[in-house]
């Protein structure tokens, strides 16, 4: 029973994955073959890539990506065919532009900006020690100061 | 002013807020299509009625239309197909694109459920599909008198949606006029 177990948990995953098969020219053309269909969005079940989903769409796809590939077409003509079709939207990386830049550099931006707040901090707070030097504030008046005394005579008297 | 900048957590958390609020109504399942404004794409495949005649984009011209993209095995596409033969009954033109479908079926449903297409374009391969950037039956794309695809529309056709299409339509035409 648990030999059964460990050989269907063994085989599960091979079930699940697309399985296509394709005959490529040479390991470079296949390479570039997982690389695209692992960049490029299957329009209909949308938080997958083409290579791992099983939607007729994304099988279609991948027949296209590979028609492509086998014919020697660079990449961007295939990312173009996909981007005609069915837009921006397919791309996982997608393209700097205008609409795109701040999702590009927006992190880069927010980074500047929170090291800025921490020097901003960081500068105030040194400035407020500089300000008052020898911890002047400290210091007592002579009405503390007696009160004080006097708290202190108590004290060792006890 | 110090008080003040104490507010900026609030600010954002509630400009968050905001955001999430709305894309909880968001349908990701709405992309705009990319061929909006774009000639209807090239291609030559047989009508379903009449398997030796071929169709092409050139015989979609000649007014402001429907496409509807269809199959005989996609369950929404049965849900609309009655409200679709009343718009044909109203006088509006609609193209069917049947999808990735096998015609002896398709021709059956269209005997049994009526036929409200002008012409059934048999797309049996998907390639004329793959070329509008379909990705689920059914979609139903505006095109004006020039093949020109002015929009698109993934989903069924209720009366809701209607309204929304007959004013493009509507739109399109006086643009066109």
């Amino acid at each position: 029973m648990s030999r059964l177990l460990v050989l269907l948990l063994l085989v599960a995953p091979f079930s699940w994955s697309a399985i296509d098969a394709y005959e490529f020219r040479s390991s470079a053309d296949e390479a570039r073959f997982q690389q695209l269909t692992a960049e490029l969005r299957c329009p209909k079940c949308q938080n997958q890539n083409i290579a791992d989903s099983d939607s007729p769409i994304a099988k279609d796809l991948r027949r296209e990506v590979y028609r492509m590939v086998d014919a020697g077409a660079p990449d961007t003509e295939v990312i173009d065919f996909m981007v005609t079709r069915y837009g921006d939207f397919v791309l996982y990386r997608p393209k700097v532009n205008s609409q795109t830049w701040f999702l590009w550099y927006g992190p880069y931006l927010l980074l500047g900006l929170g090291a800025l707040i921490i020097l901003f901090i960081v500068y105030t707070r040194k400035a407020n020690r500089r300000a008052k030097p020898g911890g002047d504030n400290l210091a007592l008046t002579s009405d503390e100061r007696a009160r004080l005394d006097e708290l202190l005579k108590k004290d060792t008297k006890a | 002013m110090r008080k003040l900048l104490l507010f900026i957590p609030l600010a954002l958390f509630i400009g968050m807020g905001f955001f999430l609020w709305k894309g909880l109504y968001l349908d990701p399942r709405e992309i705009p299509s990319a061929l909006v404004d774009r000639p209807m794409p090239a291609f030559e495949l047989p009508s379903l009625t009449e398997p030796e005649r071929k169709l092409s984009a050139a015989d979609l011209k000649g007014e402001v239309a429907l496409v509807n993209v269809w199959a005989t095995w996609c369950p929404t596409c049965k849900e609309e197909h009655s409200f679709l033969n009343q718009l044909a009954q109203q006088g509006i033109t609609i193209y069917g694109i049947n999808y990735k479908d096998e015609p002896v079926k398709a021709t059956a449903w269209l005997q049994r459920y009526l036929n409200p297409y002008r012409e059934v374009i048999l797309d049996q391969e998907g390639r004329l599909g793959l070329d509008l950037g379909v990705y689920g039956a059914p979609e139903t794309y505006v095109i004006d008198a020039q093949g020109t695809i002015r929009y698109r529309h993934v989903g069924a056709v209720d009366a809701k949606v209607w309204k929304s299409l007959e004013a493009i339509m509507q739109q399109v035409q006086g643009a066109g006029a």
